[in-house]
């Protein structure tokens, strides 16, 4: 069990180390040095920098010294906090980040919910009554799930909202809340914009799922010790509920951990359709406007919440599986 | 029965999955609307009805025009309606609209803009108009704000996101046969470097970081570079799924009987992988790919769409649902939304042909 | 004449799939008596399995019991068919009246509960005990069955426990319950020849402490000559041969069951070995021979009778026999 964890640990450490590796080589990748561009920027809203700012600039990036110290300079003032300035805001990147980031999470999570508490059911139907009329519906519900680029529903869904009821379904608050103080109207107003974005989210990954699922399910039921439990005289639902469905949960918790990623990304996609407050549009716009470290830092930050949620799956996966804790008692 | 099972006897390998593929309606169905739909590629600018890149003012936003097949002595002789331009009494400006009265008849075989089709120059198209004023066009699928043929585009851009998805697929494969296999193969040190470095890539959220690198392609590049570089940027994170594939079925077929008689026989560890392993799971790798492409092409479709992936004037799905990003534009023009149909087409299919494959490839997995 | 305290009629099971219908039980009779074992033999997929699962109505999909009566005597002495009882009355006899033994330990056990989770689950439902009084008594039983250490065990996985400790554990589990008729479906195949012989004794002395009725399913004549006292020969999911042990292997009628017993000469002294290869093979379940199932295999088939209908069972004292060389010619 302590072995599985300190895997996970370091696997989590490598992917984050690598996650700031491509972020660092995406901040980098504009060809020319950024205090350039930083100048340029400066220089045409008006403000001039001097020869002298500008060498102290490239001193503190260590430009013009190779990627691996450029690296590490950046990277020991990422730790403590320090991410940079964004270019186009002309603020700390860390402030016009603000509560995106939580919002962000927010809606992932929410997703991930929906995910669970759809998958699980549907998935566990539709194998128990498999190819009865509903598990039919699952099913063509599934492939259309699938087949359907979340940000196409996204943007259906908004168009038949907009030309039948005449609202806009977008946004993550309502608009008298957007610039309120955090509190727990505010907080309330968003759980009540959660759901819609939340479920078109989650629907791709719900559609995996069930057919994870299902198929995992139709396996576990041919199993003997399925015959074994109805040998003991225990009720048809039971003996599915305990037995089977607990065995199929192995595959479907250890295929949640892959969710969480896809979620983060589909979030960015569907949050620029729906125009959710979240950091999938600034990430769009900076990288648009080549504000490197405001691009460079959202994908970092994005990608360690991956690697805490992956973490997190891998542990919810570690207690549904007993054969995980026990391996190395 | 008995002829049957006699008939089972004798088949091959890729007989036996033939039959078992035949039985999956769904994905034969699924095969001929893919086979469609590259036919369409192929010959994407012999079937569009204008240039998909001319734009003119005059044809902006036009609603979507039948093909009217007979005319008014009831002789068969398709038309569309014209447009003609009527001065706005307040702006005193000219606005194009459709007018009914006015026929402009089809001509097939005609002469359109040019293309180059397989190395020939030649500016035939399947259907032109006749005698047509300026503006006026075959809008089967309406056009957009810039005036342009949607139809025409859509069938230039059905090129590009298929050839897309299958030189992207073609990158990971290569990628995952030869992690897969170097990882089934040499096992160790080398199989556990290979397998982390899988956990590690499908652990990273990867629209993130695409967009980043596909942010960081230089402006100056043409279509053609950045088409090669977006695939290279999709590939490169999506090859980890082909890779377990054939690394699970490296490992399953090793344990059989016939590997072992070749090694007993003393061939080399690549001659056993490329002659005896390799040609038996072929059908596991289609099944495999034809489930990835639906990824590949939703991935180019989504970059596009953000702004982030090709650029114009190249033209590609997520390129055309781009101008129906927004939802005023949308209630003004609908019929921009139908640039969606053929992606959630062809990826239900992809699927479905993926599934019956896969089904028909290993009946018990 | 003791009465059976279970007794099975016809029964027909079958799996109908896309290929055909597989008939897997095609006419089983047979008798079983409080303490006495009943041995079932045959070859792989002549629907002994099947044959089990039927008596207790938990045969898999697409499966389906489709004719036959399985009679109990409760131990009231009232009778009931089991195939008439509603699928809730039929809980009721899963396990506090007929249990199963199975194939399979390994795969008989879920491996993500406890042994003592499984074992007690049965005895609460059943014997309505709490928590605590169920676990003293999941205990007990693995105390019986000679499970080591069993409190401390209880709480083990079933991937932590060797073979032969599962089967036992998988036995103490049948017996949770008190049931009076219990069926081993081959419970010693997959095991060492040593621990093999532990798990018969430990049947054998079980069923003489509790006067248990045994249904003993193998594919090893050897075994049946050790344990049973009656046997009943099945072949392609019929009940072929019928009788006590020691008239029927003293003298065999049907010519499968002589064909058996003709390819293990030795049976006593080589108790193990699995069923040696008759002439031909078993026909594909779909290409069951007209007539006598067994006339394209069988040395005395008589030309336009056996390969054009079907033998009847009759009886002659106690034993049963499906062959037109022992009565019911046409
Ligand atoms: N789930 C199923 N679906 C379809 N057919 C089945 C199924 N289970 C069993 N059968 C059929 O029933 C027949 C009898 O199977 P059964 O398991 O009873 O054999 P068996 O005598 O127990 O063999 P073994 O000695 O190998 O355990 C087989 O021929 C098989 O084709
Ligand atoms: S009925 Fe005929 S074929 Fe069948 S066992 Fe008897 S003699 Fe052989
Ligand atoms: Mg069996």
């Amino acid at each position: 069990m302590i072995a599985f964890v300190t895997r996970r640990l370091l696997l989590g450490l490598l992917t984050t180390w690598l996650i700031s590796v491509l972020s660092f080589a995406i901040i980098q990748l504009p060809p020319g040095d950024f205090v350039d561009a930083y100048i340029a920027q400066l220089a045409s809203s008006g403000s001039a920098v001097s020869a002298e700012e500008a060498r102290s600039l490239r001193e503190l990036y260590g430009l013009g010294q190779p990627f691996y110290v450029q690296y590490g300079k950046w990277i020991a003032r990422v730790v403590v906090g320090d991410f940079g300035e964004s270019m186009e805001w002309r603020r700390p990147v860390i402030e016009v980040i603000g509560d995106r980031i939580w919002l962000t999470l927010a809606l992932s999570f929410a997703a991930l919910i929906v995910t669970w508490t759809l998958a699980l059911p549907i998935g566990i139907y539709s194998a128990v009554r498999q190819y009865s009329f509903a598990d039919y519906i699952f099913t063509f519900f599934g492939f259309i799930g699938i087949a359907v680029p979340n940000f196409l529903l996204a943007l259906v869904i908004m168009y038949f909202a907009f030309t039948m009821l005449g609202a806009s379904v977008g946004g993550l608050f309502s608009a008298e809340m957007t610039l309120a103080p955090w509190g727990w109207e505010k907080a309330w107003d968003l759980i009540k914009h959660l759901p819609l974005p939340a479920v078109i989210l989650a629907l791709a990954g719900t559609a995996q799922l069930v057919r994870i699922m299902r198929a995992n399910l139709l396996d576990e039921l041919r199993k003997p010790y399925v015959v074994t439990a109805r040998a003991k005289g225990l009720s048809e639902m039971r003996t599915v509920l305990k037995y089977p469905v607990r065995a199929a949960l192995n595959p479907f918790a250890s295929n949640l951990a892959y969710q969480f990623p896809q979620l983060i990304s589909g979030g960015i996609i569907i949050s620029i359709v729906l125009g959710l407050p979240t950091v999938g549009p600034l990430l769009v716009k900076s990288l648009v406007a080549k504000d490197m470290f405001l691009a460079g830092t959202i994908v970092l930050l994005l990608g360690v919440l991956t690697v805490i949620g992956t973490f997190i799956s891998d542990l919810v996966l570690m207690w549904v599986e007993p054969r995980l804790r026990h391996q190395l008692d | 029965m008995a002829t049957d099972a006699d008939r089972y006897a004798v088949a091959s390998q890729a007989q036996l999955i033939w039959w078992r593929f035949k039985r999956h309606r769904m994905a034969m169905i699924s095969m001929v609307v893919l086979a469609v739909f590259y036919i369409l590629a192929l010959g994407a600018d012999f079937l569009a009805t204008s240039d998909p890149q001319a734009t003119d003012s005059r044809t902006s936003y036009i609603a979507p025009q039948p093909i009217h097949l007979f005319d008014a002595d009831g002789s068969f002789r398709p038309w569309v309606a014209g447009i003609k331009g009527v001065r706005d009494v307040k702006t005193f400006k000219l606005v194009y609209t459709v007018d009914s009265n006015r026929r402009v008849y089809i001509e097939f075989f005609g002469h359109g803009y040019k293309y180059s089709f397989l190395g020939l120059e030649t500016d035939r198209h399947l259907m032109t108009l006749k005698d047509a004023q300026r503006g006026e066009g075959i809008y089967l699928f309406g056009t957009d704000l810039l005036g342009r043929d949607l139809w025409s585009r859509l069938a230039v851009a059905t090129r590009v996101s298929l050839t897309i998805g299958l030189v992207g697929v073609t990158i990971s494969l290569f990628l995952g046969v030869l992690l897969g296999g170097l990882s089934a193969v040499y096992g160790g040190v080398i199989d556990t470097i290979i397998q982390r470095a899988i956990e590690v890539i499908r652990s990273l959220p990867a629209i993130p970081l695409w967009l980043g690198l596909s942010a960081a392609l230089p402006n100056d590049w043409s279509v053609t570079q950045v088409y090669f570089a977006i695939t290279i940027i999709i590939s490169l994170l999506t090859w980890t799924d082909l890779a377990r594939v054939v690394r699970g079925k490296f490992l399953a077929l090793r344990e059989e009987d016939f590997i072992l008689a070749a090694e007993l026989a003393g061939a080399s560890q690549l001659r056993i992988v490329f002659h005896h392993l390799l040609p038996s799971f072929t059908s596991h790798i289609i099944a495999a790919v034809s489930l990835a492409l639906p990824a590949m092409i939703i991935s180019e479709t989504s970059l596009s769409f953000l702004g982030l992936g090709l650029r114009p004037p190249a033209i590609s799905w997520g390129i055309l649902l781009q101008d129906a990003q927004n939802v005023q534009t949308l209630a003004l023009a609908p019929w921009l939304l139908l640039s969606a149909v053929p992606v959630v087409l062809v990826i239900l299919a992809f699927n479905f042909l993926g599934d019956g494959l896969r089904d028909a490839a290993d009946p018990y997995g | 004449m003791v009465e059976p305290i279970l007794s099975v009629r016809g029964l027909r099971t079958q799996f109908v799939g896309p290929e055909g219908v597989v008939r897997a039980v095609d006419g089983v009779d047979f008798d079983v008596f409080e303490g006495r074992t009943l041995g079932v033999v045959g070859e792989s997929g002549c629907g002994k399995s099947v044959t089990a699962r039927s008596i207790l109505r938990i045969v898999d999909r697409p499966g389906r019991v489709v004719g036959g009566s399985v009679m109990l005597r409760k131990a009231d002495g009232s009778t009931v068919d089991l195939a008439g009882l509603t699928e809730e009355a039929m809980r009721d006899i899963r396990g506090p009246e007929i249990a199963l033994v199975f194939q399979e330990p390994m795969a008989s056990f879920s491996q993500h509960y406890t042994i003592g989770n499984q074992i007690m689950e049965g005895v609460r439902l059943h014997m309505g005990l709490d928590k605590h009084a169920a676990r003293k008594r999941a205990i007990e039983l693995l105390d019986m069955v000679g499970v080591p250490q069993p409190s401390r065990r209880i709480d083990e996985y079933p991937f932590q426990l060797s073979g032969g400790l599962r089967q036992r554990v998988m036995i103490a589990m049948a017996l949770a319950c008190d049931p009076r008729v219990l069926i081993a479906d081959e419970p010693t195949t997959a095991l060492d020849v040593t621990t093999q012989a532990q798990i018969l004794d430990l049947l054998r002395q079980l069923q003489a402490e509790r006067g248990l009725a045994i249904i003993l399913i193998t594919h090893d004549m050897g075994v049946i000559a050790e344990m049973a006292h009656d046997v009943s020969v099945m072949y392609l999911g019929r009940a072929v041969e019928t009788g006590s042990v020691s008239d029927i292997f003293d003298r065999p009628q049907h010519p499968y069951t002589k064909a058996l017993l003709r390819s293990i000469p030795t049976v006593m002294a080589k108790p193990r070995t699995r069923l040696p290869t008759i002439v031909g093979s078993i026909p594909h379940p779909f290409d069951r021979p007209a007539g006598c199932a067994f006339n394209p295999r069988c040395a005395d088939m008589i030309a336009g009778v056996c390969d054009i209908a079907e033998p009847p069972p009759t009886n002659t004292g106690t034993r049963q026999v499906r062959c037109f060389l022992h009565g019911g010619r046409p």
